[in-house]
């Protein structure tokens, strides 16, 4: 095995400790919070991933996935945070929850 | 100088390296996620460091296809990645501490709440959302 | 193209004509990231995405960004530089703190009254601020231009002014590259 082929096991092997970990996370929780942080880290993750696989296999056909990712991953995280927004704006007891001055 | 011989053979260590190095990254913010006390401090520990690792794997497959027009391409998913992660950050930021998910006692100094209590309650429009809270 | 009006921030400033040239610069971005979409800086790249950057801007209308008038390329490079190294150390600082022992670290929300009335300057200096880990807005007043920014490690109150001289400072350097004369001039001292 070259240098460059220990590396990437390695580098695998942290990258997957990584997921377990925020796998963890995401199923423990404990609040919706938690679960959408933890999904955003995992779709980050993939994004690496997909990059790293195109150094390790030495093509670059995935460029656009990684540029739509980038692009939309944030999107998901924006309509969950509204969404639990204005559920607790609503179920919350305090009138002073929501103070949008915009 | 150095011959291309040995840039040829280097390269693709230094791009294994850069990966090692933001699967470092990744790894310490899945840490982070995991150990942090809070919701809010996990989310310092997620989702930023991680744009550097992103920086690291694109240079790294610069690096390994020496393309310019690569490099070119992969410039706006660090820019995507640099305009929205504060975004989100921020979203999810305020909804949990709108939603009350941040325990008080995890904060040394809240100057929000004072001003949370004077203002003035102000409905969202469209604020006709049922409760569905997952909590 | 030059026919629309549109009103200003809430009710604050008065009607405003959208020239070409206000435009300029969101269309000069769209064709740049078209050409690095495509990867290439051919004519016909330029010529297709000028044309998609006109529908683009026409179909999905978007509210002028009231610019100063005055920019400093040499101070907005130094700016960027700046918040490139901060991110970068601090993203190492965020990682120590995640593997390093337990310590006793609590965050802080502050309060920051910032200088500028500028809807463009209050933006860029709360994504400068939220880029480089360890902080985050929370919530923006948009009205009285006050960020609450969450501060991820303060041990001392010493720390709670430090974190809010940062983004203070950090408003400054905008400020300096980007901001108004009048604006730039009132933080300068």
């Amino acid at each position: 095995m070259t240098i460059a082929a220990v590396l990437w096991v390695v580098a695998g092997v942290i990258a997957f400790a990584a997921v377990l970990l925020v796998l963890a996370r995401l199923i423990k929780g404990p609040t919706l919070i938690d679960r959408l942080i933890a999904s955003d880290v995992m779709l980050t993750t993939l994004i690496l991933v997909v990059g790293a696989e195109m150094v390790i296999s030495g093509h670059t056909r995935t460029i656009p996935l990684m540029v739509v990712l980038a692009a939309t991953a944030v999107l998901g995280s924006i309509a969950v945070a509204r969404f639990v927004s204005r559920a607790g704006a609503d179920a919350s007891a305090d009138p002073g929850g929501d103070h949008d001055r915009g | 100088m150095i011959e291309a011989e040995t840039v040829a053979s280097i390269l693709p260590i230094a791009a294994a390296a850069l990966l090692v190095l933001a699967a470092a990254l990744t790894l310490a913010a899945a840490i982070g996620l995991w150990r942090f006390p809070d919701p809010l401090s996990r989310l310092h520990a997620a989702t930023k460091p991680q744009i550097l690792g992103l920086t690291l794997v694109v240079i790294a497959i610069a690096l390994s296809a020496q393309s310019a027009a690569v490099l070119l391409m992969l410039v706006p998913v660090i820019v995507f990645q640099l305009l929205t992660a504060p975004i989100s950050a921020h979203m999810v930021g305020r909804a949990g501490y709108r939603n009350g998910d941040f325990d008080p006692g995890s904060l040394e100094v809240d100057e929000l709440a004072a001003d949370v209590d004077a203002a003035t309650a102000t409905d969202l429009p469209g604020g006709a959302w049922h409760d569905e809270r997952g909590t | 193209m030059t026919g629309i009006t549109v009103t200003s921030r809430g009710g604050r400033g008065a009607r405003v004509r959208v020239g070409l040239r206000q435009k300029l610069p969101l269309l000069v971005a769209l064709v740049l990231l078209w050409m690095m979409l495509w990867g290439s800086t051919t004519a016909l790249t330029i010529l297709t995405g000028i044309v998609v950057a006109l529908i683009v801007t026409q179909a999905f209308y978007l509210p002028p960004v009231e610019l100063s008038g005055r920019f400093n390329l040499f101070w907005f490079v130094a700016f960027v530089l700046r918040v490139l190294g901060e991110m970068i150390v601090a993203s190492f600082q965020v990682a120590l703190l995640a593997v390093g022992p337990r310590s006793r670290h609590r965050g802080a929300l502050i309060k920051v009254d910032l200088h500028t009335r500028s809807d463009f300057i209050l933006t860029g200096t709360a994504l400068a601020v939220s880029i480089v880990p360890g902080s985050v807005v929370v919530e923006v007043d948009r009205a009285n231009s006050v960020l609450y920014v969450h501060s991820l490690s303060v041990r001392s109150p010493a720390e709670v002014e430090a974190a809010r001289h940062h983004v203070l400072s950090l408003e400054r350097g905008l400020l300096r590259a980007w901001g108004s004369r009048d604006e730039w001039e009132a933080v300068r001292s």
